[in-house]
Order: structure tokens, then C-alpha cells, then sequence
């Protein structure tokens, strides 16, 4: 073909006139499976660059090899939503000289499109690319050997990097149409062996839970979206992936169906579940900035009414015409919830940085109705707590805290509290939930913090809302 | 009444927050014996300090012809337990040296008579002698089935349809009725089918009994389910107890209700429609006045 784009990683490297201190980005679409990270990092150790900056819209446990390449003084600085697992646990005991910048997607979709976050050379997986770069992340031939559904968070990236590398384990004739990443933004195009492992998309974060206690809160859950006042014909709604989130998916349906309620659309990271209930009528469009496993992967690859859509259009604050903007409500889960509804789901309560933002920010502010889902303990840590350890959402955002000892609701939200009320739920002051939790487990001794910044929560505005300190 | 294994305190710290009536603190079967003393303190520590509400708070202790039983019953005594569960009850005389036992560290604490006692019939011998057990103390409130060992004491096996159980059930309930306490059916053990475990309840509710033991709060709503009255038997309890009401007033003797004659065992079983109602929160419980 003429005009191929089709080069060796290397040389699209070379052409992409990346420079040592400069930034390049990556998504998480593949999650745990994830491969072109770290085989783009390792390439780039080889060709001898150094201090650049990373960005990537979530790293975790699969991204451990990073540590190496940070120590080697490869990478310099990282930008993310999240980071788990060993390389999250190096950097909170200040693996790195630079603080590590955490965004929420739609924060990181916004940063990206004003240029506060500039990407020089992006690094796009793909399942699927022709030879000009229109590239998906779903299968379009008998060969394909991955799927990761919506490529949403590397849409911003797509777009705005100075330089846009696609990667891909399926090339496929041109037309590879529709696809989200279009040929027009994309420089190069990689072949590879593989861009990730699809069996891992829903490893990690997602479990599909029988634990009575996560049943207790789904229940309790999907009775304050019930009697909210916002249950209405035509709502629309987002669920985390925490197991009790999951699972009051399960008993909002049965309710659906018994009072002939169907919702207009489900938002955000698009699960098996709600694609259940897409396929069932019950909800009208799936909004799919990520597909959270591969039954939502194979929906958005064939259904039509399952829309993909990048992390600008899925949740920035500023972008007038994002999904969220338009969201009724949203489940959303928690490491700690402190009495003024502040939430923290990035560092643990060992002081380790153990999470992801998301979309949580993002979801909690525009939602009209947001509800925490948390369990007032965890084995011996109390998760609602009077001072959190880190603020990534803050009170004003938070509506209600569900768990399993009562339901807290914000004070700003008096109507809410009264329908709840009304309907029989157990309503309680969230002072008296951390009480409760203290009473029962008593006060941790505080978190051996160092003075060396490991750590800046931007909130999605682009403003500073929090410092993560070192843990020695 | 769900069973809680006295050596795990991740479980006994919450129990409570599923809302059984009542929670068994197992010292016994589920607790080897290298556990035992660790389970002893755990169980006592867990009774002391945390707010069960209005949870009826049951431990099951070892056997008094073990090295354990006599030390369970003073810790748990001490902590100021509701009812001590007796494991594997064969004869009256059990049942009142038990109760010797409990009086003796009730005394010393002086708290005497508080402890309740539900004994465990888990053999044939058991089973015969169930109302001398149900009958053996005025601290005894109520008698299980506990289905395991008595059905490896008749040498046969549990099968799905309880069949080899059908005797002891019915006996239990009997002895349990003739006594005037309460009966509790054995537990059911396949957490992964919840549609068997539904039948067993409804036969066991059939049967006379007043609540099943459970092994897991995913349990709690099925028996619920089962026991709670539903809205047309409430309402026909109702008619029942407002024409018998109706009559006491006109000092009528005779009372029919829609055509029917309304004799002392239906106004009777109206009365305890009620009182399921109203204890399984469905219907005010001003009304079983």
C-alpha cells in the first residue's frame, strides 16, 4: 500500500523525534494483561533514553518491571490514575524523585486537551489497525488474538500527542472502519506478537462476589437508589467494580422489572452485568469508556447501541457535552470515607498506595445522586474514619455512605435523607459510624509518614487537593 | 439462628449486622482442640465488649465430660451469655448437671437464674428420652435437632428428602410442645443450592418447628421468606381476632366468621400468625395486643 505506516518499533521510536526528558503516554485498557508498556519501556532502555516522563492512564500490578527502569534512571517521572502492586508499593516508600501526578480520567482527558498534560509520543495498543493506524479495541478478523473493547482513555491521546505510535497484534486490510483511533492522528503503526492478555481485562479490580457482607451492602445499595427519588423512567446510572456494586446491579434489575422501570443509559466502565441488562431492554445505550471484561468487550463490537466514547466526552468537568454531566446516579466504592464525606480510594490505611481515582472525582461531582459503598471494617481496619489518610473526592461531591452498620447521608442532602427515612432504611449520623468502627476495632496508631512528597492528587479541575507522603 | 465459629473473630465481630434472631457461638465441633482455650477467650471477649442489640446471643460448649465443658460454662456465664447450647444431649440428668453447673458460677457472680439452657438431641437414646430433656429444667428453653451425628448414630446417611430425620423431627417438636419451648430445626449445609434449602424449611415450618439453625447470613432471607406470614394470612388472622374480640364484647359465646364456626385452635393459630407478623417486622407489633 502506498503510504504504509507500518515500521519496527524502533524505528517508529526513531521517526517520532522522541528526546530524553520528553513525555510519552500509554492506556490500561488491557489491565492486568497489559503488554505494551513494558515492552515499549524495555525498547526504550535499549535505544538509551533517559528521564522521560510517563503517562499513562492507570498502571498496576503487570507494571512491576517499571521499577528497573526507574532506577536506571529511564523513567524519571510518572502520571496516572492509579498504581497498584509492587511498583505502587516502591513509590510510596519514594522509589521516585518526583512526586507521581494522580488524575481522574476525566481530570487526565481534560489536562490533555488544554495542553497541561503534553504528550510527545503516545504508545497506542490496539486489537486491530490497518496500515494507515485506524485502529480498535475489538477483533475485525478470524486472526485476531486480543479484545479489549472501548480504547476510551487513549482517545484524548490519540488526538492531542504530538506523535501517535499504534501498536497491534491484528493488522487488518484498510478499511478498518469505524474505529476510534483515526488514521489521520496516527504517525506510525507497530506489528507485534501480542498487545495484551484479554483473559486479565476483568482480573484485579472486578470480583463477582458471594460474601454475605458485600450481598448486605448491594441490597442496602440498590434500596437507596430505589426510594431516591431518582429511580424514575428513563434514569440513567454508573457502577463501580467493587463486589457490592456489582451485585446491586442484581437487585436494582429485579426492581426495574417489577415496576416497569428501563433506564435511558448506563455509564463509564461497562461490565457483563450491564450489558445483561442492555440485552434484556432494561437499559437503552451503554456508554462505554472501558470495558471492565470481555462480554462488554464482544457487545461494543457488535452492537450498535453500545457506544464508545473517549475519557474527555465520558467525565471532564469542562467539556460541556460529557456523559456525566448527564448522570443521575452513581455507586461507587471506597478505601475510607472520613465524617464530612471526603473520600479516599487511593492510599490504604497502611499508607501505601494501593488504588485507582477512576472516574470517581469525576462521577461523584456531576451525578446527581452519588452513593459510597463501603464496609464500616475490613478485617481490623475501620473505613469510616474521622480523619482520612488521603483526599481524592471530596464531601461536597458525596451524597450518600452506604454500610453494613446504617446509611449516612450528607447533610446537604436533607430530602434524600427524609425518603430513606420514609422508606424504612436504617439512617444514621456518619459521626456515630466512625464510633462505631472505633468502638469496635479502637484507634490505629498513626502511619509512620517521612517529609518527601511521593504523591500530588490533582482533582479533575486541574487544581491540587491532596500530598501522599512517604511510608518508611 | 446462625452458627458462628467461636475461633474466628472476623465473623463474630459482625454477625449481628444480618440480622438473625439469634447467633450461636460455636465452642464445640468447629473449634479443634489445639483451639479450644484461644476460642474460650475469643467467644468470652466477643460477648463482653461487643453490642449485639437485641440479638439473642446462644453459645454452644463442649461436652462436660470433656476437659473443655466446665470451663466454657464459667466463661460464658461470666460474660453474661443468654443461652448455653448443650451438645449432643442424651438424658434429663445431663440436662441438670449442666444446670448445677451454671448455678454454681451464676452464684459466684451473682446472677442467678439468667442463664438460659437449649439442649442438642444428636442421637437416637436422644431422641427417645426427648421430653424428659425438654422437661429436665426450668432454664430450658427450647431443643434442636442436630442432624449429623444422629444420622451416623442410626448408621444411615442425610439424604436430600430428610426421610431418616422424618421421626426425630416429629418427635422433637412433640416433646418440645408437650413441654411448652421452643423446637429448632438442624442446619443445612449446601450453600450452592438455595432451592433444596427452601424446600427443607418449608417442610421443617410444616412440621411444627419455630426456626431453622443456618451456617451463612446468604441463609437468613430464605427462612425469613418461609416464616414470615404473607399478606393474606395476616389479613385473615385479623378477621379472626376481630371477631373473636367482637363476640368477647357482645359476650357472645358462639363466633363465626363467614359462615364458618371459629373454634379455640383457629383463633389460637390466628393469634400466632400475629405474632410471627409482627416479630418478623411486617406488621406493627402493637397489634398482637
Amino acid at each position: 500500500m502506498r503510504n504504509s505506516k507500518i515500521v519496527s518499533l524502533q524505528e517508529a521510536v526513531r521517526r517520532s523525534g522522541l528526546k530524553d526528558g520528553m513525555t510519552i503516554s500509554f492506556h490500561h485498557h488491557f489491565r492486568g494483561g497489559d503488554r505494551v508498556v513494558n515492552m515499549v519501556v524495555d525498547c526504550l532502555a535499549e535505544m538509551g533514553f533517559k528521564d522521560l516522563h510517563l503517562a499513562a492512564s492507570s498502571l498496576s500490578d503487570v507494571h512491576a518491571p517499571l521499577i528497573e527502569h526507574i532506577k536506571a534512571g529511564v523513567i524519571s517521572r510518572i502520571s496516572t490514575s492509579g498504581l497498584r502492586g509492587a511498583l505502587a508499593d516502591a513509590v510510596s516508600h519514594g522509589l521516585l524523585k518526583e512526586p507521581v501526578v494522580f488524575r481522574s480520567h476525566g481530570g487526565r482527558g481534560s489536562a490533555i486537551a488544554k495542553g497541561e498534560l503534553k504528550i510527545d509520543v503516545a504508545f497506542l495498543g490496539a486489537s486491530a489497525s490497518d496500515e494507515l493506524g485506524n485502529a480498535c479495541g475489538v477483533p475485525r478478523s478470524d486472526k485476531a488474538k486480543s479484545i479489549c473493547g472501548s480504547l476510551g482513555y487513549a482517545l484524548p491521546d490519540a488526538r492531542y500527542a504530538s506523535h501517535v505510535i499504534v501498536l497491534t497484534d491484528d493488522l487488518v486490510p484498510y478499511p478498518n472502519l469505524p474505529a476510534g483511533i483515526r488514521g489521520a492522528d496516527v504517525e506510525s503503526v507497530v506489528v507485534v506478537d501480542s498487545v495484551g492478555d484479554s483473559s486479565k481485562i476483568s482480573a484485579g479490580a472486578i470480583r463477582d462476589s458471594k460474601n454475605p457482607r458485600d450481598i448486605l451492602l448491594a441490597k442496602q445499595a440498590a434500596k437507596v437508589i430505589i426510594y431516591s427519588g431518582y429511580f424514575n423512567d428513563g434514569f440513567s446510572i454508573q457502577t463501580g467494580t467493587g463486589g457490592a456494586s456489582l451485585a446491586a446491579v442484581k437487585y436494582i434489575r429485579e426492581e426495574m422489572i417489577s415496576r416497569g422501570i428501563k433506564a435511558s443509559f448506563a455509564l463509564g466502565g461497562i461490565t457483563a452485568h450491564m450489558v445483561k441488562l442492555h440485552e434484556e431492554g432494561l437499559i437503552g445505550k451503554l456508554i462505554d469508556v472501558q470495558s471492565f471484561d470481555k462480554v462488554a468487550a464482544q457487545s461494543i463490537a457488535s452492537d450498535t447501541s453500545h457506544i464508545e466514547v473517549s475519557a474527555v466526552e465520558y467525565a471532564s468537568g469542562e467539556h460541556s457535552g460529557s456523559a456525566t454531566h448527564a448522570l443521575d446516579i452513581v455507586i461507587l466504592s471506597a478505601l475510607e470515607v472520613d465524617t464530612s464525606f471526603n473520600v479516599n480510594v487511593l492510599v490504604g490505611s497502611d499508607g501505601i498506595i494501593r488504588g485507582a481515582i477512576g472516574g470517581h472525582q469525576d462521577t461523584a461531582q456531576d451525578s446527581a445522586l452519588s452513593i459510597i459503598v463501603v464496609p464500616l471494617l475490613r478485617g481490623r481496619i475501620p473505613c469510616v474514619v474521622p480523619k482520612l489518610t488521603t483526599l481524592i473526592t471530596p464531601g461536597t461531591s458525596v451524597d450518600v455512605v452506604v454500610t453494613e452498620y446504617g446509611i449516612a447521608v450528607n447533610p446537604s442532602r436533607p430530602e434524600i435523607a427524609e425518603k430513606l427515612k420514609e422508606a424504612g432504611l436504617n439512617i444514621v449520623d456518619i459521626k456515630d459510624l466512625a464510633k462505631k468502627a472505633e468502638s469496635i476495632i479502637g484507634t490505629p496508631d498513626p502511619l509512620p509518614f517521612g517529609d518527601k512528597v511521593v504523591g500530588i492528587v490533582m482533582n479533575r479541575d486541574g487544581s491540587v487537593l491532596d500530598k501522599i507522603y512517604n511510608i518508611r | 439462628m446462625m452458627f458462628v465459629p467461636g475461633n474466628n473473630p472476623g465473623m463474630m465481630a459482625d454477625a449481628h449486622i444480618y440480622g438473625p434472631d439469634s447467633i450461636m457461638l460455636d465452642l464445640e465441633d468447629s473449634v479443634t482442640m489445639l483451639e479450644k482455650d484461644a476460642a474460650r477467650l475469643l467467644v468470652y471477649n466477643a460477648l463482653k465488649s461487643i453490642d449485639y442489640g437485641s440479638t439473642e446471643m446462644v453459645v454452644r460448649i463442649n461436652p462436660l465430660n470433656t476437659p473443655y465443658g466446665k470451663k466454657d460454662v464459667e466463661a460464658v456465664v461470666k460474660a453474661g451469655v443468654d443461652v448455653i447450647r448443650m451438645p449432643k444431649t442424651e438424658t434429663a440428668e445431663e440436662v441438670k448437671e449442666l444446670e448445677a453447673e451454671i448455678l454454681k458460677v451464676e452464684k459466684e457472680i451473682g446472677r442467678e437464674g439468667e442463664t438460659r439452657i437449649m439442649a442438642a438431641i444428636e442421637s437416637a437414646l436422644g431422641v427417645v428420652n426427648a421430653y424428659a430433656i425438654a422437661t429436665a429444667s426450668k432454664r430450658m428453653m427450647g431443643i434442636a435437632l442436630g442432624a449429623e451425628d444422629y444420622s451416623a448414630n442410626l448408621k444411615t446417611n442425610r439424604t436430600p428428602g430428610g426421610a431418616e430425620l422424618l421421626l426425630a423431627r416429629e418427635q422433637i417438636v412433640v416433646a418440645a410442645r408437650a413441654a411448652g419451648i421452643a423446637c429448632f430445626d438442624t442446619v443445612y449445609s449446601n450453600l450452592d443450592d438455595m432451592e433444596s434449602f427452601r424446600k427443607e424449611v418449608e417442610l421443617i415450618k410444616t412440621l411444627g418447628f419455630d426456626g431453622k439453625s443456618i451456617i451463612n447470613p446468604r441463609q437468613i432471607e430464605i427462612v425469613n421468606e418461609v416464616f414470615t406470614p404473607s399478606e393474606k394470612e395476616i389479613n385473615k388472622a385479623r378477621a379472626v381476632v376481630a371477631a373473636i374480640r367482637e363476640a368477647q364484647a357482645k359476650g357472645s359465646g358462639v363466633i363465626s366468621l363467614n359462615g364458618k364456626m371459629v373454634d379455640r385452635p383457629v383463633v389460637i393459630r390466628a393469634e400466632r400468625t400475629i405474632a410471627l407478623a409482627a416479630a418478623a417486622g411486617v406488621i406493627d407489633k402493637e397489634e398482637m395486643l
